[in-house]
């Protein structure tokens, strides 16, 4: 038998409930991995061994009694920026690593009613502001395929654990990219729903309007089922959309014939890096031969969406994080002297550097004199941005695009230069931008690292993404190609 | 545009942040290559145009004014740094 960690979430599915193994034993077999290879990687930052074991018991009854749903029993990881009763949820920050969330977030819930089993907290950028996952406290996580080079961020623990096979999946959320660039560059399935689709009810926030939590999978079959067990309205999210949700594992198999699938010229210009236009043209051409039609499509604004998100991110990180006193919960600061004293010690030891740096300029575009210039200048642009994407998909289907600019990059390569690091993210904060959904999925591998391809579809529209990304999945073995030393 | 050493320490007073110089001077470059790439935006034009805040240009939905969580007082001060009698501790705020 196949070892029980390289099986897909649908297959763990059908070896559950045809009793050829037990949660508890799929369960203990990935703590095990965790236990044995997490020191290489660091993806980790709590193992909830004891948890674990408790909800897979659960689910193996479930089970014998004929009650099991598709994900009943099958372990997967949360990013540590959801709330977990309980437990430890850092959101990879000083600020709370002592914070013992007194509730479950609505995400967490729906997969818990569902009966996956919880393995433990991924390692992510500190508050998920970052695309490398070197700014978390708890350390740089290490890519799995190469381990002196970053995993991508800000999800980076979430795909390097399900690429190196230490979860069947994993929880991501996405704010500019923070699940689609990790998934292209460890080589796995990730999936920002539309803003909106899933809850944000106890997923700690960086940016309101732009946060979104998705799936983080080893294929579209996988993210597919979890999705459909994590969306869904929530009374407690006062953005959340009240519409039912689909069955998209059932969606999965439409032919894609005649679709029409748009290129956008601006994303294609002759600074593209070579391997990843080539991998980029392979998947392409995999598209045409399944019958989808290529178009060229203009997004003429979308070159300044990583400006745009530069002011409107940083603007709402200011206000989200300003909850942060060191009064309620969170670190605080020793001998205060006073009020004022005990605010701005505690927030400055307690957050890292790039915190800090969005903290500073977050609270510079809101101030008085700069909010017209800044602000509502760059809300403005965000509405055109998002007009340039209902104009292309009145002719198109889905969008195309490579996911990242570049393979994975050494550790510590670009922790100089922010801005070299907010450039990451030029092919998906557009996305986050309109509040679109978008996935990333393998594409060939360029010089044996993982490359990503991104596919954008209209609101709601979670169900054609994942059925393109399942056709292409279904007819290549790109998605197989898998950490060597994992 | 930059940003001066000056305009970081009102801006991180503004941010209940306290700086050593060190970071005082890091961010003040920092920013100031921030605010670079963010002022490409005053290439466009955008007289007239609405801003956008939410994605879907929904509009707020409302609940009813019903108390639905219960009291989970001693829950929430477990994370407390500091708390008594059920009460959130900060340092005194008014001289005697």
């Amino acid at each position: 038998m196949t070892d029980l960690h390289e099986l897909s979430i649908l297959e763990l599915s059908k070896g559950l409930r045809d009793r050829k193994f037990s949660s508890v034993e799929v369960t203990k077999h990935f703590l095990k991995r965790i236990k044995e290879l997490d020191g290489q990687l660091n993806s980790f930052i709590t193992v909830t061994e004891e948890e674990a074991l408790v909800q897979a018991h659960a689910a193996d009854k479930k089970i014998f009694d004929g009650q099991a749903n598709v994900l009943s029993g099958i372990p997967i990881a949360h990013k540590d920026i959801f709330c977990t009763k309980g437990i430890r949820t850092s959101c990879g920050s000083k600020m709370l690593d002592k914070f013992i969330s007194p509730y479950d977030a609505s995400v967490v819930s729906n997969l818990k009613k569902a009966d996956m089993v919880m393995l433990g907290k991924t390692n992510m950028d500190e508050f998920a502001m970052g695309s490398s996952n070197e700014t978390s406290f708890y350390g740089a996580v290490k890519n799995p395929w190469d381990i002196s080079c970053v995993p991508g961020g800000s999800s980076g623990g979430s795909a390097a654990a399900t690429a190196a096979r230490l979860c069947a999946g994993a929880t991501g959320t996405d704010t500019g990219g923070s699940i689609r660039q990790p998934a292209a560059l460890n080589g796995i399935t990730g999936l920002k729903p539309t803003y909106g689709r899933c809850s944000r009810f106890g997923m700690i926030a960086f940016a309101s309007s732009l946060d979104q939590a998705g799936t983080m999978t080893r294929s579209a079959m996988d993210a597919a089922l979890m999705l459909g067990g994590m969306a869904g309205f929530d009374e407690k999210d006062s953005t959340s959309v009240d519409k039912p949700v689909e069955n998209y594992a059932e969606n999965l198999n439409r032919s894609i014939r005649g679709l029409k699938v748009g290129i956008v010229k601006e994303f294609m210009e002759d600074n593209l890096n070579q391997g990843i236009a080539s991998s980029f043209e392979k998947v392409i051409n995999q598209l045409k031969s399944l019958g989808a039609e290529i178009v060229e499509v203009s997004l003429p604004n979308i070159h300044l969406s990583v400006s745009v998100y530069y002011v409107v991110a940083p603007a709402e990180c200011s206000s989200n994080l300003s909850r942060f006193d060191g009064i309620r919960y969170g670190h605080r600061c020793s001998n205060p002297e006073n009020l004022e004293d005990l605010y701005k010690r505690s927030r400055s030891e307690g957050f890292g550097a790039e915190v800090k740096r969005r903290i500073m300029m977050g609270t510079y575009a809101l101030s008085a004199g700069f909010y017209d210039a800044f602000y509502l200048k760059a809300l403005k642009i965000r509405k055109l941005i998002g007009q340039d994407f209902a104009n292309v998909f009145e002719n198109c289907d889905l969008i195309a695009s490579p996911t990242a600019p570049e393979v994975a990059f050494k550790i510590g390569q670009k922790t100089d230069d922010p801005i070299s690091m907010y450039l990451q993210d030029i092919f998906t904060i557009g996305v986050n931008l309109a509040g679109l959904p978008g996935v990333s999925i393998p594409a060939p591998l360029d010089k044996k690292m993982p490359v990503g391809f991104q596919l954008i579809g209209n609101f709601f529209e979670e169900s054609k993404l994942l059925n393109v990304a399942h056709k292409i999945q279904e007819t290549t073995d790109w998605h197989y190609a898998k950490p060597e030393n994992f | 545009m930059s940003i001066s050493s000056e305009n970081v320490k009102k801006i991180a007073r503004l941010a209940a942040l306290a700086l050593d110089s060190e970071e005082i001077a890091s961010l003040s470059r920092d920013l100031s290559k921030i605010l670079e790439l963010v002022e490409q935006m005053s290439a466009i034009e955008t007289e007239g145009v609405s801003p956008s805040s939410h994605p879907l240009n929904l509009s707020q939905r409302l609940r009813k004014d019903e108390v639905t969580a219960t009291n989970q007082r001693e829950l929430n001060l477990g994370n407390a740094p500091d708390s008594k009698n059920g009460l959130f501790l900060v340092p005194k705020v008014i001289d005697q």
